[in-house]
């Protein structure tokens, strides 16, 4: 298997078992600098899985997988789950495991909305702090590939909106691909340059309006004729029922309120109290 | 008055005392103490295991160790959870490794000695084994320190940085199976993890940085080593237990002064 010029990682066949049962199989994927991929699938369809793989934190049951020569990876995974005994700042937590100078730290943070928290505890910010932190670490890497897993959980909507414009800056600085797992399928539509629908397998894939109209698509996302409206709502809904078992079969129809009001994905209650109220989005939002 | 006996005891505490610090921060901030007493148990195995094949005790010791420790690193599966698998090899390790010593060593043998140490009788050949231990387990920590600082706080970000994180979980392993066989003459099978977990749990609420915690641990250590020996020799009581007492009694000064240190942490 060869490595295209302008390709950070390609895989081939790969699949994982685990416990038994196929978690991945038949993963044939090539990432390029400068490219916004982004995975979509329901709970539990091998998303995060795949990021592992990727990064080399799992070993494939089958298949190929080759990385480009010395290639700097940014990771920010889906939660950090901090042990409460390990005391840790932000700037500590920036310097790891490469201690980064203090003002290259200050810019890092100032990037992802969170000018003057070098000196904050980690553990004692809130789920969408920590995400912006977390980017910020792996700005700092310069990194050729940034995979962000659900990186925009816990953000709150200006936050969101003021994310997605700073991976847009960063691929276009820093030249580098970016791979992405969102729920947010409406955004998802606009930030990326491609978009890969998973479950298990790569059900299909190609640019955004192409997926969003494919057959394999609407039916793993249970989209019937209604069109864009239909997307919108349930890509809404899908909030909503994050934690649970997906519930494809009824709740399209019927609008779930303001826009804004969304809980976190996965974060516990007190996160989106936090979140909400850094309302400024991405400049200045840290404290 | 400073016996030579005594020199000897502090010098040996003060080297378990340097090891136990930064070592123990990792495995509280790992949350890994039942892999300690797993590790720890199992050198009775090996007192039985070098009294049996007629090799040095700390030989055998630091066999069975690394032995149990491999094995039992990582473990957790589909019906239990770690910590469960781990206490089941822990006391299942203490509860043989007893047996084994009642059929194999001679009526001489005190079994105690191995639980809870005989630091007062420790020679000078038992020093020099113990500060090159201690000074192996800090070496390996200080070369490796910010990789495995970084798999601690999230093994993927590890990875993600070029270092595996199952490398570092191996040098862990071997630096408490190594601590294990030094600390054994010092506080004994039963008392080694307290020495890894009572001072770092007693450093957490000073310190505000992971380098501060380890260094505050190890001062605590050393006060509690110093504490003990002073406390025993004045009350004629075990000394391994009375340095593990000593280190509890900072751990409880460390939460009454909580508040009080609360407006501004020191580091
Ligand atoms: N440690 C594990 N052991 C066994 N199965 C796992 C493990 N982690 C994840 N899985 C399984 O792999 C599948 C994919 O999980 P994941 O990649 O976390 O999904 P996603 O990120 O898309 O929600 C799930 O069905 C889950 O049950
Ligand atoms: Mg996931």
């Amino acid at each position: 298997m060869t490595l295209p010029a302008d390709a950070l990682i390609r895989t081939e066949g790969l699949r994982l078992d685990r416990g038994g049962q196929r978690v991945l199989w038949d993963i044939d994927l090539t990432l390029r600098r400068g490219e916004v991929v982004t995975i979509v699938g329901p709970n539990g369809s091998g998303k995060t899985t795949l990021l592992r793989l990727l990064i080399g934190a799992l070993v494939p049951t089958a298949g190929r997988l080759r990385r480009a020569p010395g290639l700097r990876l940014g990771y920010v995974p889906q939660k950090l789950r901090l042990d409460p005994t390990l005391p840790l700042t932000v700037d500590r937590f920036l310097g790891l495991p490469r201690r980064v100078p203090a003002d290259a730290a200050a810019r890092a943070l100032q990037r992802v909305g969170m000018a003057g928290a070098a000196g904050r505890q980690v553990a004692a910010l809130s789920g969408g702090q920590t995400q912006r932190v977390m980017l910020a670490r792996a700005l700092l890497g310069a990194p050729d590939l940034l995979i962000l897993d659900e990186a925009t959980q816990g953000l709150d909507q200006p936050g969101e909106a003021a994310f997605y414009r700073l991976i847009d800056e960063v691929r276009r600085t820093l030249g580098c691909g970016v791979l992405m797992v969102s729920h947010d399928l409406h955004v998802v539509m606009s930030a990326s340059d491609r978009v890969i629908c998973l479950n298990g397998h790569i059900c299909c894939e190609g640019a955004p309006q192409a997926v969003s109209d494919a057959p394999e698509y609407r039916a793993l996302f249970g989209i019937g004729t209604g069109g864009a409206l239909a997307l919108y709502q349930h890509a809404h809904d899908h909030h909503h029922d994050h934690g649970h078992e997906h519930d494809h079969g009824h709740g399209h129809d019927h609008d779930h309120g303001p826009a804004h009001a969304r809980p976190d994905t996965d974060s516990e209650g007190a996160d989106s109290e936090g979140t909400v109220s850094e309302g400024a989005g991405f400049e200045g939002a840290g404290r | 008055m400073l016996d030579d006996f005594l020199l000897r005891a502090a010098l040996a505490g003060l080297a378990v005392a340097l090891a136990a610090g930064p070592l123990g921060c990792l495995v509280v901030w790992r949350r890994i103490a039942y892999f300690g007493d797993a590790t720890s148990h199992a050198a009775i195995l090996g007192v039985a295991l070098a009294l049996a094949l007629q090799i040095p005790v700390l030989a055998g010791v630091l066999a069975a160790a690394l032995a149990v420790a491999l094995a039992v690193s990582g473990l957790g599966g589909r019906y239990y959870g770690a910590d469960t698998l781990l206490g089941v090899a822990a006391h299942s390790g203490l509860a043989l490794g007893l047996v084994a010593i009642a059929l194999t060593a001679p009526a001489s043998v005190s079994v105690e000695s191995f639980l809870f140490g005989e630091i007062l009788a420790v020679g000078r050949s038992d020093l020099v084994v113990i500060w090159l231990g201690a000074l192996a387990i800090l070496g390996g920590l200080a070369w490796r320190w910010s990789a495995l600082l970084t798999a601690t706080v999230n093994p993927e970000l590890a990875q993600a940085a070029g270092f595996d994180p199952r490398r570092e979980q191996l040098l862990m392993t071997c630096a408490l199976a190594l601590l294990v066989a030094v600390a054994l003459k010092v506080v004994g099978a039963l008392l080694i993890t307290a020495m890894l977990v009572i001072p770092a749990a007693a450093a957490r609420p000073l310190a505000r940085s992971p380098e501060a915690m380890a260094l505050i641990a190890t001062a605590l250590s050393v006060a509690a080593v110093g504490l003990g020996i002073w406390a025993s020799w004045r009350l004629d009581s075990p000394t391994g237990p009375t340095i593990v007492s000593a280190a509890a009694g900072l751990f409880v000064v460390v939460q009454a002064v909580r508040p009080v240190l609360r407006r501004g942490s020191w580091f």
